[in-house]
């Protein structure tokens, strides 16, 4: 049992912390960068996969790296902390994620090549309206005639959706059960609406009108339970970036306190401030372990316990994040609420992560429905 | 980063589980399980029987019993015995005196006490709080004169626990009343039954006398029973009071009543055809304590394993802290689960009531201590504003 970084993770660690800290420490750089579709900077995108970070999950036959649940955590960690807005969660994690393991060979090196190399964007066209967070398509359905495949519906909303060079969608299938599909950014018959999200974020309106695509593996396997592990796993991951950015948070609470005066001295002589930051550290403190942990279930656990960890962690996440990101705002007063300060927009990213797999009280409902299949929770028994 | 524990920790945890489970009396452990009050002679022999297994007081130096473990070792060893219903050993002379004597006491002192206080053949109250001096400790008044070689005690100490089953107290003392609060201080060890050493009980709101005041009147106290030097108490309280930070999180007992509470909903009638167990607020309530202690379990994984160069991790409060909130959570959830028949605390045998139900308020209102003792949970505060965060 060891919760600390190799050499080499800290060396991943600091050297994703000075690439991304360089073009973000100065949060208005963010904010322009947002400003503009697509939402994030490409050549910050190029200089990622230069450095091997957009291959870092996929296996090297894929065109990856082959590293570990904990390295991508400390990529998503480090991203967390400036909120960098390029896709590595949505693209890598989740939609790579899909890809990896449901993808043939050929589909795999293709795609996850393209996309470790920085020249692809992929997104996971799964949230349908009107349904929640669960693990299958409805809405959207898939149709099969001789090898050809059509989809038709609307995925909304999409992570990058407008912006993806590939779209992996999910389909209910004919006979039943969830397929993917890939479907070609130019694809006929795709109608994209992309927009901004509260956080700075990108998502779009997909509509699907008998678009064709190849089936992600064997064509008409049902891959439920793939992609409702790969949401497990990106789940996690978003829990690594929620980490990163409530570190910033506290920091700046912390850091305002020491230098904002009013009465004629600095906020931190009062003990009804000082207070509710000390408790924003036993939120971060008691989230950051389930972080550490719920992503080394990745490596050691069973699709079962992996499930269990993320929405365990997914939990904390929500419960502690919003502590956090609430006590900042109010702990810095009316700077926060402006939108040319960092911590408002903090905040907003927290809320979205906490909304995007599944939030807290989605997470109880699960945890509660298997709460009396156990006695007590041994988290070193995975 | 990796979650397994390493074979030897793993064989080390199956050993400690099946002492505990099968090494220790079952009636003591069924006592603790079922959350009755234990008397005197059982906490003894369950401190007994531990020290003949070489396992009360493994964090002490080795020459006295420790056993030289890592803190990881020493966390499994805390968790095992918790899980199992283990008396923990009296933290009076485990955690606190005798790592005292240990770092601070004489060869003589080190002689007289450590094997007796290790086996609970002397049994240590402890002498700090005061009427007047609680979280601002450094304020006490109680005072200590040379007569001689001796020294001469007068004042009085409060909220000494178990102090009726006490042999002797480590009491801290004023001994210059001339200089900044903080340096006039000196630990004194106590014979409880020194003329004009008085105990009186102080009834709680639970109706129990766990807690006592302890009166000393011209109380002669031999020179030799100072600990450390002179006016140096309160570098010994500060360590003192820091080991007792680390091991007040009851991760494991805490644990083990949560699954207890569970196993009670799930065979309690909720009255309507179903179980307590049935019901999604009960259910939802129970899933955020047990995420809650399962970030705290790991949170103290974290800090045992950070822990190895002897200082202590930052986030040590935060498990006094949150683990006594929990704890305190836990009770509460327990007299909920218990619904009316919680009332009926005083019901004896010819009760029709579940046993379980009329403990569990006291017990809920005997925790309130659990954020006030160990240095107060608003004093965790202040040290994790102050300490970690610069505030």
């Amino acid at each position: 049992m060891d919760f600390t970084y190799d050499d080499e993770q800290v060396a991943l660690r600091d050297a994703v912390r000075g690439l991304v800290g360089k073009a973000y420490h100065d949060y208005e750089h963010r904010r322009q960068v947002v400003k503009a579709d697509p939402g994030f900077d490409e050549q910050q995108w190029a200089r990622l996969a230069e450095m091997g970070v957009l291959g870092l999950p996929f296996s090297e036959e894929d065109g990856g790296v082959g590293a570990g649940p904990v390295e991508i955590g400390i990529v998503c960690q480090e991203l967390g902390r400036t909120i960098a807005p390029e896709p590595f969660l949505a693209s890598v994690v989740l939609a790579g994620g899909l890809v990896a393991a449901a993808g043939t060979a050929e589909q795999r090196a293709e795609v996850l090549g393209a996309l470790a190399a920085g020249e692809s964007v992929l997104s996971f066209a799964h949230q349908e309206p009107g349904r929640r967070w669960g693990a299958s398509a409805e809405t959207v359905t898939a149709t099969q005639d001789g090898d050809t495949w059509t989809l038709t519906g609307v995925k909304e909303p999409v992570l990058h959706g407008a912006r993806a060079d590939v779209l992996v969608v999910s389909a209910a299938l004919p006979d039943g059960g969830t397929g993917a599909f890939l479907v070609a950014g130019d694809a006929e018959g795709l109608t994209r609406t992309g927009y901004a999200t509260y956080d700075g974020g990108r998502a779009a309106r997909i509509a699907l009108e008998g678009t064709p695509g190849s089936p992600l593996g064997a064509p008409g396997l049902d891959l439920t339970a793939s992609i409702a592990t790969v949401l497990d796993i990106t789940r996690i991951m978003a829990a690594n970036q929620a980490l990163g950015a409530m570190q910033t948070l506290l920091k700046a609470t912390t850091d305002y306190l020491k230098s904002r005066k009013q009465f004629g001295v600095t906020l931190n002589t009062f003990q009804a401030l000082t207070f509710r930051a000390a408790d924003m550290y036993t939120s971060l403190e008691l989230t950051h372990s389930l972080v550490d942990w719920s992503t080394m279930v990745i490596a050691a656990g069973s699709p079962e316990e992996v499930a269990a960890a993320a929405s365990r962690v997914s939990l904390q996440v929500s419960r502690g994040g919003r502590h956090v990101g609430q006590e900042a705002i109010q702990l810095h007063g009316g700077i926060a609420m402006t939108a040319e300060y960092n911590v408002g927009m903090f905040v907003a990213h927290l809320t979205a992560l906490d909304h995007l797999f599944g939030d807290g009280d989605h997470q109880l409902r699960v945890l509660s429905s298997e709460v009396a299949d156990y006695d007590l929770l041994d988290p070193l028994e995975v | 980063m990796q979650l397994e524990l390493s074979e030897d920790d793993q064989e080390f945890r199956a050993e400690m589980r099946a002492f505990f489970t099968t090494g220790v009396s079952e009636e003591i452990r069924r006592t603790v399980i079922e959350g009755r009050e234990l008397t005197r002679d059982q906490i003894v022999e369950a401190q007994q029987t531990l020290n003949a297994a070489g396992l009360a007081v493994p964090h002490w130096p080795e020459e006295y019993g420790g056993r030289g473990w890592s803190e990881l070792r020493r966390h499994i060893w805390h968790e095992e015995m918790q899980r199992a219903g283990v008396p923990t050993p009296l933290a009076f002379n485990a955690s606190m005196i005798g790592p005292v004597i240990a770092h601070f006491g004489t060869e003589e002192q080190k002689q007289q006490f450590l094997p007796k206080t290790a086996n609970l053949d002397i049994w240590w109250s402890q002498g700090f709080s005061e009427p007047d001096a609680g979280s601002d400790l450094a304020s006490l008044r109680t005072t200590a004169v040379k007569d001689g070689d001796d020294w001469v005690v007068n004042g009085q100490k409060t909220w000494t626990t178990l102090g009726q089953f006490g042999d002797w107290i480590f009491t801290l003392v004023r001994t210059d009343p001339d200089v900044k609060k903080q340096a006039g201080i000196s630990m004194l060890l106590i014979d409880m039954t020194s003329p004009g050493l008085e105990v009186r009980p102080i009834e709680l709101i639970d109706g129990g006398f766990e807690v006592n005041e302890v009166w000393f009147e011209d109380v002669r106290v031999p020179g030799a029973n100072l600990v450390g030097e002179l006016n140096g108490g309160w570098t010994i309280a500060k360590f003192l009071l820091g080991n007792e930070r680390v091991g007040v999180a009851p991760v494991g007992a805490t644990k083990r009543i949560l699954a207890r509470a569970k196993d009670l909903a799930k065979e309690t009638s909720d009255g309507e055809g179903g179980t307590l167990l049935d019901d999604p607020l009960v259910r939802a309530r129970i899933v955020e304590l047990e995420n809650e202690l399962l970030a705290l379990e790991l949170t103290a994984l974290r800090v045992v394993a950070h822990s190895a160069g002897g200082e202590p991790h930052p986030a040590s409060s935060v498990l006094k802290l949150k683990g006594t909130e929990l704890q305190q959570a836990v009770s509460e959830l327990m007299v909920d689960l218990a619904g009316p028949a919680s009332v009926a605390s005083g019901a004896g045998d010819e009760s029709d009531l579940p046993d379980w139900a009329r403990t569990v308020t006291p017990t809920y209102l005997n925790l309130r201590k659990a954020s006030i003792y160990g240095g107060s949970n608003e004093i965790q505060r202040q040290i994790i504003s102050r300490t970690i965060l610069g505030l």
